[in-house]
């Protein structure tokens, strides 16, 4: 026990160590330029560290993307996966490492050009604009595209007018791609729980990014629901080529949808692969067995 | 072109709600400006159309700004004496200077009081924001009380509205006050009506609703709470001027105080956050509300948004 | 600088702190309820003016002072223990916002109801304390306020000792850090909600009493709501030591802007000074000198 607890101390210390040895150091950065300068990987984070008072959520995460994969992202409750999507949308701000994005890289991802940066995502908790209809909802995805002023969207001049028209087709188009033509005209805090969801990875489709960023899109969904929304995830990849980062629980929809999976466990990255090696690993056998997730057998 | 021609295709016109549209709007014109100018009578007009016109208009502004904005804002009376002493002073300093115009520059200058009093809400959020905004209410009331500049040294402090005339024509008659009043009030409405149908007020919408969202998608949420305050405050300074001259006639802080911005909120509550008609329909059942308990009109309308939000 | 002004700016300075201390004694009534419930109860004002104007028409009706003050209480208690029935707890679950606005219209119907059962005129309040200054190394001090001071003093120190060793007390520092979690423990909100409206409605009695001696018992009463809330915004809503330290800096720092900044301008500042400082502070310091800094979860 004693034994145990002192080598978890050391662990600590060491890699508290290397990771001031990270910053400090300028391989990890220089790794990070390398990779953030090969036009195949979209999203590289080198270090990746953030702590909420006493609480590690992450430490020293790498993590790369390339181009057009799905890149699953797992591990059990609490494992900072969501920290990980925050802290790449700008939301959170990390206390080490570095984050590039289609070759720009930052220590701190301003969340408020995030679109222009091309990255759109979805929220763990429904994050939809309650007051407004499913279309209007979806519309709000193209607003940094948006130009006109005030003035002009009340006097109706011709930008104004020209920009509606182009924004509401490709709503539109994303409306009928995720088969949300019925439900259109309502208030979005009227629907069902699954189309909720689905209304949200709509207004990120609609803003056409490179990268998309997917926070658990099928938690609480029936199994019908869940094989729909994996049918549209793999879509929105294979026919608009966006590169996407998935949070799921469910180890079945993961394994069959992602090309190579990273898994969490308490902050850190034990393991990263194909499906297969991923499954076969036994660091990530370990970190699951006595999870209460563990137990059920298909969801990890 | 190809586009439109196909949404007006799938889109069939839905007369019957055109024709419905068509008839309100026109019953709304016969009345403002056939029934109530000839009808009414002065009491009407002097103790009841117009402080509710003024105050309507400072409701419809404020719930762009809370209703509609999400942003609580408890100084809307200061905004209407900026409203109203600005409009004063435009009147009274630059010769000549057109109605219309001096409604207008007085609007600006709320709405530039209004931005630098929002810059917190780029900070602050909620009851921290709520505080911050009776910075303005006090400090405002303060400022015009304190600086005799702004009431021209008048000695009293209270000073009578000038004459209102829109080209050459006199409006100083109960029935010409009313008429200014109801017409700015249809057309800022009007406008808002459409700001708040527009992409712009889409944005106001997403802030309120979910600001951290709205932020990752692109909404310039700093910009759109400072637009939101700056109109907002445009409006209830142009409300304050109906206020100070149609209504009172006169000039004065004491009237723009805190219980008047309590007033114009609970207009906003009762009337449904996020709800244009809503402002009006309310001024009307509370004055009427006030002829029943004299005195405590407050704690009719407190009474009856405590049961808004029950049901 | 000399001898003179010295004493003086200090003379200023604990004639601040010691008004300090009643803004807090107002402002605790506020963290009490917000704490617990994330209610900003705009009604403590009135609730404060319910509490004086119940005690002083009693007493001058006849009534002994020890059974007024236990009526009032019986009152105070039964006030806070029904606006958590009739009004919060149906709203239980709004937004915060309008939570907020409901007690902001309850505290025009209490001010109504105050009016409609004890009449507009205003009352003297003595609860004969003497209040000639006395001197203390050259300066004067307002025993009043000394007074006033320790009784807040002695208020907190028993409300905190009440929160800290009692049960129920445990359960309400339970229920402020987490309400979802105190729930899962089968903490019974609603007891502790009414536990803590009704010690709201104590602390409003204790300031009432306080207030109303100084200046009188009148409507204004409510208005001290206006200097709780800069107070509350400088301390943070949630911190009782926040509460504290808040009504003491502004206390202090509001009279000496009164003292040496006033006449730059005029005068009259006390109105907004309050407000001016506690932006300042909040705009370098968004949740207030006290209050918990937290990322907000997405
Ligand atoms: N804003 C925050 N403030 C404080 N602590 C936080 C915050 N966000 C996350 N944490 C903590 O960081 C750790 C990781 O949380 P995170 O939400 O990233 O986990 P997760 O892997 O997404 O879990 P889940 O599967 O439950 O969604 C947790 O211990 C959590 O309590
Ligand atoms: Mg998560």
């Amino acid at each position: 026990m004693i034994g145990a607890s002192l080598g978890a101390a050391a662990y600590e210390r060491a890699s508290e160590i290397s990771a001031i040895l990270a910053v400090a150091n300028p391989v990890g950065d220089r790794r990070l330029a390398r990779l953030s300068s090969r036009p195949d990987v979209v999203l590289a984070l080198s270090g990746i560290g953030i702590s909420f008072g006493g609480v590690k959520a992450l430490s020293d995460v790498d993590l790369e993307v390339e181009v057009g994969e799905i890149r699953a992202v797992i591990g059990p409750n609490g494992a900072g996966k969501s920290s990980l999507i925050n802290i790449i949308s700008g939301l959170y701000h990390a206390d080490r490492g570095r984050i590039a994005i289609g070759g720009q890289s930052f220590s701190r991802v301003p969340a408020s050009r995030l679109a222009r940066l091309g990255v759109a995502r979805t929220f763990q908790n429904l994050a939809l604009f309650g007051g407004l209809s499913v279309r209007n909802n979806i519309a709000c995805g193209r607003v940094h595209t948006r130009r006109a002023s005030f003035v002009e969207h009340i006097a109706g001049l011709p930008r104004a007018r020209s920009e509606d028209a182009g924004i509401a087709e490709k709503t539109d188009q994303i409306v009928a791609f995720l088969h949300l033509e019925s439900v259109a005209d309502r208030l979005v805090a009227t629907l069902p729980y699954g189309l909720q969801k689905r209304v949200e990875l709509a207004r990120a489709l609609v803003a056409e990014p490179k990268l998309l960023l997917l926070d658990e899109p099928m938690a609480g969904m029936t199994a019908t629901e869940k094989a729909e929304m994996a049918g549209f995830v793999r879509a929105a990849r294979d026919r608009h080529g966006v590169t996407i980062i998935l949070i799921e629980h469910d180890i079945g929809v993961v394994m069959g949808l992602s090309d190579r999976v990273a898994v969490l466990d308490y902050g850190r990255k034990i393991a990263d692969g194909t499906p297969a090696e991923v499954r076969a690993d036994p660091a990530v056998i370990r970190a699951y067995i006595g999870t209460a997730e563990g137990e059920n057998g298909e969801d990890i | 072109m190809a586009v439109q021609a196909l949404d007006a295709a799938r889109l069939p016109v839905d007369w019957a709600k055109l024709v419905q549209k068509l008839a309100l709007a026109t019953a709304l014109f016969v009345v403002a400006y056939g029934v109530v100018p000839a009808y009414a009578s002065g009491y009407l007009v002097e103790a009841i159309l117009l402080p509710f016109l003024a105050l309507s208009l400072a409701a419809v502004g404020l719930n762009l700004l809370t209703g509609y904005c999400g942003q609580l804002s408890l100084g809307s009376s200061a905004f209407m004496a900026v409203g109203a002493f600005g409009a004063y002073n435009f009147n009274l300093r630059v010769e000549g200077l057109p109605l219309a115009v001096t409604m207008i520059l007085a609007g600006i200058s709320a709405a530039g009081f209004g931005v630098v009093f929002g810059l917190p809400s780029l900070r602050l959020r909620g009851f921290y924001l709520a505080v911050s905004t009776l910075a303005a209410q006090f400090f405002v009331q303060w400022a015009l009380t304190k600086f005799g500049w702004f009431s021209n040294d008048n000695p009293s402090g209270v000073i009578s509205a000038p004459h209102l005339a829109v080209a050459g024509l006199s409006l100083d008659s109960a029935t010409g006050r009313y008429l200014l009043s109801v017409t700015t009030v249809m057309v800022l409405t009007a406008l808002v009506w459409r700001l708040v149908n527009s992409a712009t007020g889409r944005n106001f919408i997403a802030v309120r609703d979910n600001e951290t969202a709205a932020r990752v998608i692109g909404v310039p949420v700093l910009r759109t709470k400072l637009l939101a305050f700056a109109i907002s405050s445009f409006i209830i300074g142009i409300a304050g001027v109906l206020w100070a001259f149609t209504y009172l006639r006169t000039v004065e802080p004491a009237g723009f105080n805190l219980d008047r911005s309590f007033q114009i909120l609970f207009i906003i509550i009762i009337g449904g956050l996020a709800s244009i008609r809503g402002a009006f329909w309310v001024r009307r059942s509370s004055l009427s509300s006030r002829s029943f308990c004299p005195g405590s009109a407050h704690s009719c309308s407190a009474a009856c948004s405590i049961r808004a939000f029950s049901t | 600088m000399s001898y003179y002004d010295f004493l003086f700016v200090i003379e200023v300075l604990v004639g601040g702190l010691l008004s300090g201390v009643m803004y807090s004694l107002v402002a605790i009534g506020f963290v009490l309820i917000y704490k617990t419930s994330g209610v900003l109860n705009f009604a403590q004002g009135s609730m404060v003016l319910f509490a004086a104007l119940t005690f002083v028409s009693l007493v001058e009706r006849g009534i002994p002072f020890a059974l007024s003050l236990l009526i009032t209480f019986a009152v105070m208690v039964a006030l806070g223990f029904t606006i958590e029935r009739t009004v919060l707890r149906p709203l239980v679950n709004r937004s915060p916002m309008t939570l907020f606005m409901a007690t902001l219209g309850l505290s025009y119907i209490i001010e109504g109801a105050a009016q409609l059962i004890w009449g507009t005129q205003v009352h003297g309040l003595d609860l004969g304390i003497d209040d000639t200054p006395f001197e203390v190394g050259g300066i004067l001090i307002s025993s009043f306020d000394l007074l006033a001071a320790a009784i807040a003093a002695a208020m907190v120190a028993g409300l905190s000792a009440f929160f800290y060793w009692t049960r129920i007390g445990l359960a309400f520092r339970a229920v402020a850090d987490d309400q979802f979690a105190a729930l899962a423990v089968g903490l019974r909100l609603p007891r502790i909600w009414g536990t803590v409206w009704t010690a709201a409605g104590f602390v409003a009695l204790v300031a009432g009493l306080l207030w109303g001696a100084r200046l009188g018992v009148r409507f204004s009463l409510s208005l001290i709501v206006l200097k709780a809330l800069p107070v509350l915004v400088l301390g943070g809503f949630d911190s009782i030591l926040g509460a504290i330290v808040g009504g003491l800096i502004i206390g202090a720092s509001e009279k000496l802007a009164e003292v040496y900044l006033g006449p730059f301008v005029g005068g009259g500042i006390e109105g907004w000074f309050a407000y001016a400082l506690a932006l300042v502070v909040l705009l370098v310091r968004p949740s207030g000198l006290f209050g918990q800094k937290t990322v907000e979860r997405v």
